[in-house]
């Protein structure tokens, strides 16, 4: 609609300036092609690898990363739903644990229970711990960050109750519990089985279905989706528990991929998602993000964590990496959203 | 803690009077120690007290500071990193030869610069909140810190290091006396100086105050880069009581120092809360925490216990709000 309106002199002179995409400033630009620059940065990246270590781009290693990431990028896609309502959450590593923690016991206690029971006990956990998280931040109006930082405590010291300070380890898990994460399924991984299937449903969700624009709505302007008619509690109230269902199920899987549940299980690991999400341009202030765009910051991150010792970077380093990716990355989306409001400013006729 | 003071030129009245947050404090306060005298045998001794207030007050240095970052409306998830990494420094560069008193001087700057660098990032970037801009430096600052000491254990300082975390001056813990003159300095700050009112201000209409002549970046950077200096006077405390350091000293403290700023009565919305309400929710946790601690109650018990209190202490103001404002609507 503001396209037409284009032929005012300062455009005329954008014009002139940028040949190659006339009529738009750098930063729009890098906002149009932020898949293809994570992309290429990737590309780069992995042959960097490759040159200094041969067995990076091998296929064994290549499926390791795959697995890796892919509890990464199950949690991103709540973790986006959550930010996109302008939320966060940083309880997440916590529910993981806890609903881990639980299906692992459950899965010592009773060896003979199908593994599905264990996937459906960590789910229903997790959902219950999101639910109660979406209860504190939609109707009792806490600030998220508040809510999941006292809640992630409560998870956590649960989980330590729960198991009573000890450790559930690999001989205490039956071969199928341990089959969740290791078998695969018409030749793919369960793992990344699981994610390609989380991430179908997502695109559907938040691309497909009036609930999914809802929660798009909510983020970007909360006060008119609430006079729109849309019952923004509700939505904030889904994405919570959304959220702590992916990460109940992530919890499983991870149990299983490690073959131990421990008290501090994935301690810090939200901060490793939000990375993924800001990365993938997932925009801190709410009502934008893209399936795409998490996909590939969760791929990065993953190369980025296999990469790094094998090309000999201490783990000590990698704390500050990470931080480092996170607000690089989020300082650049800002700069990108300036770059972006300036441009609609210019294109406006006045 | 004159009441007069506090209330201001407001006509006196004893039903507001009593019903103020902070008489709520003091009733929990009385209860918590009811409780704990009736669990422990060994909880009421002047001793046991006495020297119980000086293993939790460390990280009371930060919730001073931390009072007007929620007054602003913002948030300061870092903290815990910045004492981290001040005295990591400290007792590398300790480590290494340089002096001891020029090594706190510089744990000191440490963490001022840790501070000033999330206040200008903030004040930079308007479109960021707080949360992302100190949840990303917490990640880097700890990093450093691990970059420096791997994860080992450095130490050895000279034996009067000790008196900061140890001594008694007139038989009162010196980190009391310490604590008392900066409450006293920043509860000056926030209710007797424009600084503080300014504050307040920006915390009720940032936009408003900006426009009325307060130089809000400025205040901004300042109360954040107070939020580092108070951070490293922790590193400076706690280093001297564990009697040495390792990068993941003070994980977590940015929950509890949170957790007992929200109880004093701050909200999180900004613009409300007073310093004596914060300082008594350090004492209130303090003594819960020892006083469960005596009965064997577990650390994992206590973290669920901190954590459920945070989001009783913020839920219980807004439901009395949103009942408040119901009634106005009918």
């Amino acid at each position: 609609m503001r396209e037409r309106g284009g032929h005012t002199a300062v455009a005329a002179v954008g014009e002139a300036l940028g040949a190659a995409a006339p009529n738009k400033s750098l930063s729009a630009n890098i906002a149009r092609f932020r898949e293809v620059g994570l992309l290429v940065f990737i590309v780069l990246l992995s042959v960097g690898v490759q040159l200094r270590n041969p067995s990076f781009l091998t296929w064994e290693n290549l499926n390791d990363i795959a697995m890796n990431t892919a509890i990464l990028s199950i949690l991103a896609v709540g973790m986006m739903l959550v930010i996109i309502t302008r939320g966060i959450d940083l309880s997440i590593g916590a529910t993981l644990a806890l609903s881990g923690m639980i299906a692992a016991l459950t899965v010592k206690e009773y060896p003979g229970a199908s593994p599905a029971v264990a996937l459906l006990i960590g789910i229903g956990i997790g959902l219950v711990c999101g639910a109660l998280l979406g209860l504190l931040v939609a109707k009792a109006n806490i600030l998220p960050i508040i809510a999941t930082l006292g809640m992630m405590n409560v998870f956590r010291g649960l989980t330590y109750e729960a198991s009573g300070g000890k450790w559930v380890s690999a001989h205490q898990m039956p071969a199928d519990f341990k089959a969740i994460a290791t078998g695969s399924l018409l030749g793919v991984n369960h793992l990344i089985f699981i994610a390609i299937v989380i991430y179908i449903a997502a695109y559907y969700f938040i691309a497909h279905t009036r609930t999914g624009r809802q929660v798009y709505a909510v983020g970007s302007n909360p006060e008119s989706a609430e006079v729109s008619g849309i019952r923004s509690g509700r939505i904030l109230w889904l994405v919570y528990t959304i959220m702590g269902g992916l990460a109940g199920l992530a919890g499983v899987l991870w149990v299983s991929k490690f073959a131990s549940a421990q008290g501090d299980t994935a301690s810090g690991y939200e901060l490793s998602v939000i990375a993924a999400c800001v990365l993938g341009g997932v925009s801190i202030a709410g009502g934008s993000g893209k399936i795409s765009g998490i996909l590939l910051g969760s791929v990065l991150l993953g190369i980025l964590n296999n990469a790094l010792p094998m090309i000999n970077v201490s783990p000590f380093w990698q704390n500050w990496i990470q931080g480092m990716i996170i607000l690089v990355a989020v300082l650049v989306n800002a700069l990108v959203k300036r770059g972006i409001d300036r441009n609609h400013l210019m294109r406006r006729r006045i | 803690m004159e009441p007069r003071v506090i209330l201001g030129k407001k006509a006196f009245s004893f039903r507001s009077f009593f019903l103020q947050w902070e008489w709520m404090l003091v009733l929990l306060f009385i209860a918590v120690n009811v409780m704990n005298v009736n669990l422990s045998e060994f909880y009421w001794n002047f001793g046991n007290l006495r020297d119980a207030t000086m293993s939790f007050l460390d990280k009371a240095f930060i919730v001073l500071p931390m009072v007007f970052v929620i007054i602003l409306g913002d948030i300061d998830i870092s903290v815990g990193s910045i004492v981290a990494l001040s005295s990591v420094i400290m007792a590398d560069l300790y480590n290494h030869g340089l002096p001891m008193p020029l090594a706190m001087v510089v744990c000191l700057a440490v963490g001022t610069l840790c501070g000033w660098i999330n206040g200008l990032l903030i004040v930079k970037f308007k479109e960021l909140s707080a949360v992302i801009v100190t949840l990303s430096t917490m990640i880097i600052y700890r990093g450093v810190a691990y970059i420096l000491l791997k994860d080992q254990a450095a130490g050895k300082f000279p034996e009067w290091f000790n008196f900061l975390g140890w001594d008694y001056i007139g038989g009162i813990p010196f980190i009391l006396i310490a604590f008392a003159v900066f409450a006293a300095a920043f509860w000056y700050l926030l209710h007797k100086t424009t600084f503080g009112r300014r504050v307040y201000a920006m915390g009720s209409n940032l936009t408003a105050s900006r426009f009325s002549g307060v130089r809000t970046d400025r205040i901004k950077i300042v109360v954040f880069t107070l939020a580092g200096l108070m951070s490293a006077v922790t590193a400076l405390f706690l280093t001297s009581r564990m009697g040495s350091t390792r990068p993941n000293i003070a994980a977590g403290y940015e929950l509890d120092v949170i957790a007992m700023v929200v109880l004093g009565g701050i909200s999180t919305a900004g613009g409300k809360g007073r310093m004596i309400g914060a300082i008594l929710a350090v004492f209130l946790i303090g003594y819960l925490r020892y006083g469960l601690g005596l009965v064997n109650v577990s650390a994992q018990t206590l973290l669920i216990i901190i954590g459920l209190l945070l989001i009783v202490a913020v839920a219980i103001p807004k439901l009395k709000l949103g009942r408040a404002s119901a009634r106005r609507r009918a």
